[in-house]
């Protein structure tokens, strides 16, 4: 699943660090969830969604 | 090994620190006492199964690890491990089972157990993990 995240992240100035610890996770998790190589469950995707005020499908696109 | 700042991986370590210290003094003490002292009947059978009982620790901790650890990814990691070293160990021990049902290995093990051959899975696991997601996982 492809996702903006890095883009995000990159307008707010964020590091990988700074999301984990908005989300409550780890930084590995959000590194691999920026590489496409996780997808992460429905509550994680919400949590995501609200850190960035935005919903799911402005950051998440399904694989074409 | 994961940042020692995640409380799940604090808790691990330090069951598996515990269990492995008491692995030992409870090994060395019954392979003492056979060596050492007639021991017989019940007795025996407590003290051949007492190292046993640490190590099944182990499995319990790994398992109490799963359920403890808040982050998804870092589970799944974990999961993906502890399947790979169920499958690691299960093929292990089947070949080796039908060399010896033909008379090609010795009958025995020669102390190496299954679960010393899931430990190795484990690491393997962690291998393949990084091979493919390009993360370890926690326990290795």
């Amino acid at each position: 699943m492809k996702n903006r995240l890095k883009v995000l992240r990159a307008e707010r100035d964020w590091s990988q660090a700074d999301l984990a610890d908005r989300l409550g996770v780890s930084r590995q998790s959000v590194n691999a969830i920026e590489k496409g190589r996780y997808d992460p469950s429905l509550p994680l995707a919400f949590a995501i969604a609200d850190v960035f005020e935005m919903t799911i499908e402005e950051i998440f696109e399904k694989d074409a | 090994m994961g940042s020692p700042k995640n409380p799940a991986i604090k808790r691990y370590i330090a069951r598996v620190a515990t269990l492995m210290a008491l692995y030992l003094v409870v090994l060395f003490t019954a392979k003492w006492t056979f060596e050492n002292a007639q021991v017989e009947g019940p007795l025996a059978y407590a003290l051949a199964i007492a190292p046993a009982l640490p190590l099944i620790g182990v499995f319990w901790a790994v398992m109490r690890y799963l359920t403890e650890e808040s982050d998804e990814y870092l589970r799944m990691l974990v999961v993906r491990q502890c399947l790979f070293a169920t499958g690691f160990c299960l093929t292990i021990v089947t070949i080796w089972q039908w060399l010896q049902n033909f008379d090609l290995a010795q009958p025995g093990n020669g102390g190496f157990g299954a679960a010393f051959f899931w430990f190795i899975g484990l690491g393997f696991g962690a291998l393949y993990n990084k091979l493919t997601l390009g993360d370890w996982g926690n326990l290795w």
